[in-house]
């Protein structure tokens, strides 16, 4: 009897906890998720915390990109362009300059910022499958005009750059694995909070407008060429960013990092992760990452066909990505208690 | 001057290429109302088909003939397979599906036929016309294989009753479905003749560029830039911009000093996205005006 009414009260009591902290869940599920990361960094092998913190650099990237694809409806098959330039930003800046790291992430998100902006204009005249040409043709490009052999003397042509890794600050006892990660970490907190704050504010309600109807956007006074552009720019700041942060953890940039190949994995991992979903441009980096890796443990030869029969059962099972999942399955929830 | 005819008639041989390549692009294009990454990839996959049937000892026309065929039924059972099952999903889905698939035929392609390079034979042999080393026959019979498949294409679309249900289908698939007709199958119809037209690309591509899994790449690329040129609803575009790009591609690589060959394909490429900005729909293409 006695453990009987405990266990009662424990859940009543639990449930009370629940019923009160349900309204912050947001911030309660981001708490926990940092803690989560937090404790991952001391118990995670070095290579594994660089792993994550690719993946967490990717989603950053792909970020980007769902701003411009996800919300804004403009398509991009070229964002690995931006990522190059952010990334080569970074390490010209510390290689030729020594400005320290830390300082290349605002400058190269700058500088992608207004060449995403000049890139917007143009782009404005094209839609749909004419706008994925150009952006396709920018991705194509961009290799070719990092080796091109008037700009060696700042890019090292195909050699490339080699940096330093950079040291923990202020003598932390940690590897400086473990500080490039906490440092992504940070870096990407402040990115997601500004691009949640973007799309709920006044501006992102415009941004998602003319996504849906561009005419009835129009006719309700937005600036359609303003904001597509400055779009385009912002979604190119978010991949810069992230390029500036992979040249800084991987400590080298050359121009064939940055092909064709990253900029449709940048694409995969946004519709795997969910359009216009910023949490779920997380799961998006995680694919991006790993699922090469694991198809390539299946079978060497064929590891091309294993990653895309994966690539099409993902769509199968997901055809709004992860979080279009999460969402349906809520939905269903909510009916299913609703109707009772 | 005559380095510049000589350029001039090398970027058309070239150009033969990306027409033949473009064109499989409109096809499908006006059949599934988008663009099919893998298009070049399933054109390489059946051209790799043809060269086993030659290996297995059957003349040329006759592995011609039936390796078109084969990419027909194959080309129908991909959209009816792979397809079908997210007809109704978004276009980004749609369009890793097509990434998903380059993967696939890529790495397949690889496995069964490893990648050494393969030379694949001619019909029309490989002399040189006119006495000059630019233009050769199987570069003349390629521009003519070219233009006659655009020739049987319109004839097609514009005057057989399958022709019209399929750019019914592809215009407006409700009003067609009222009309009675089936559109699923005019889709799957669309892939099947998409795929048997990548096949005669492949098949007259591959004695130039040699046959290996990624021989497809870069020409596609160019096929698409060519298609976009020329506006993707108009077959003659497709063709016309085809051979442009080649001969831009070329006469800019030997004339503009700093670009070489380093940069052609972005030279190339930035012509493309310049008309792109002056003509939205492509130079002959018909400029879509949306009801509101």
């Amino acid at each position: 009897m006695q453990i009987e009414t405990l266990s009662i009260r424990l859940i009543a009591s639990a449930g009370a906890v629940v019923v009160v902290l349900l309204p912050y869940w947001r911030q309660v599920l981001l708490l926990s998720a940092l803690a989560v990361a937090l404790v991952l960094a001391f118990a995670l092998k070095n290579f594994v915390l660089f792993q994550l913190t690719l993946a967490l650099i990717y989603a950053i990237a792909i970020l980007g990109l769902n701003l411009l694809t996800g919300y804004n409806g403009q398509f991009s098959l070229g964002h690995s362009a931006f990522f190059a330039i952010g990334a080569y930003t970074a390490a010209v800046l510390m290689e030729q300059l020594g400005v320290p790291y830390y300082w290349t992430l605002p400058v190269a998100g700058v500088v992608c910022l207004v060449f995403g902006f000049l890139f917007g204009l143009p782009a404005l005249r094209l839609e749909g499958i004419y706008l994925a040409l150009a952006t396709f043709a920018l991705a194509v490009a961009m290799p070719q005009i990092l080796k091109f052999s008037p700009l060696e003397h700042l890019t090292g042509g195909v050699q490339g750059i080699v940096l330093l890794k950079p040291d923990p600050p202020f003598g932390l006892p940690i590897s400086s694995d473990q500080w490039l990660y906490l440092f992504t970490i940070g870096v990407a907190l402040v990115m997601y909070v500004c691009a949640y704050q973007l799309i709920k504010s006044r501006t992102g309600r415009a941004i998602i407008a003319i996504r849906d109807n561009h005419i009835a956007a129009m006719s309700m006074g937005i600036n359609i060429s303003l904001y597509k552009s400055l779009t385009f720019g912002v979604s190119a700041l978010y991949t810069g960013v992230a390029g500036a942060l992979a040249a800084i953890v991987v400590a080298y940039v050359a121009p064939d990092s940055f092909t064709l190949v990253l900029a449709i994995g940048l694409f995969v991992g946004m519709v795997v992760g969910g359009a216009a979903s910023i949490v779920g441009t997380l799961i998006g980096g995680l694919f991006l990452l790993f699922v090469p890796n694991i198809a390539e443990s299946f079978s060497k030869g064929l590891s091309g066909a294993v990653y895309g029969i994966i690539l099409v059962l993902t769509i199968y099972v997901m055809p709004s990505g992860a979080a279009g999942l999460v969402r349906l399955v809520l939905i269903r929830l909510m009916s299913r208690l609703g109707s009772r | 001057m005559e380095l510049f005819l000589h350029q001039v008639l090398a970027g058309l041989a070239t150009g033969g290429i990306y027409a033949g390549m473009a064109l499989a692009v409109v096809m499908i294009y006006q059949a599934i109302d988008s663009l099919n990454f893998s298009q070049g990839e399933m054109a390489m996959f059946s051209t790799f088909i043809a060269w086993q049937l030659l290996q297995w000892g059957l003349p040329y026309w006759g592995a011609f003939f039936l390796t078109i065929g084969i990419s027909f039924v194959a080309g129908v059972l991909i959209e009816r397979v792979v397809f079908k099952p997210v007809q109704n999903a978004n276009i980004l889905s749609h369009i890793v599906i097509f990434i998903a698939l380059f993967a696939i035929i890529n790495s397949s392609a690889g496995f069964i036929w490893d990648f050494t390079i393969k030379p694949f034979p001619s019909p029309f042999g490989t002399r040189e016309l006119f006495g000059q080393r630019l233009v050769s026959a199987h570069d003349a019979g390629m521009v003519a294989v070219t233009l006659l498949m655009l020739v049987l294409l319109y004839l097609f679309f514009r005057f057989t009753r399958v022709g019209l249900a399929m750019r019914a289908a592809a215009a407006n698939p409700e009003s067609a479905r009222l009309a009675g007709i089936r559109v699923g199958w005019m889709l799957a119809l669309g892939w099947g003749m998409a795929a048997a037209v990548g096949a005669v690309a492949g098949m007259l591509i591959a004695p130039v560029v040699f046959l290996e899994p990624n021989m497809m790449l870069s020409i596609l690329l160019y096929g698409f830039a060519g298609a976009v040129v020329g506006g993707l609803t108009s077959p003659l575009g497709a063709v016309i911009g085809g051979f442009s790009v080649g001969v831009i591609e070329n006469v800019a690589g030997t004339f503009i000093p700093v670009v070489g060959s380093e940069l052609k394909l972005t030279i190339a490429l930035a012509l493309i996205v310049a008309v792109l900005v002056v003509k939205p729909s492509g130079l002959f293409g018909r400029t879509v005006v949306e009801r509101v």
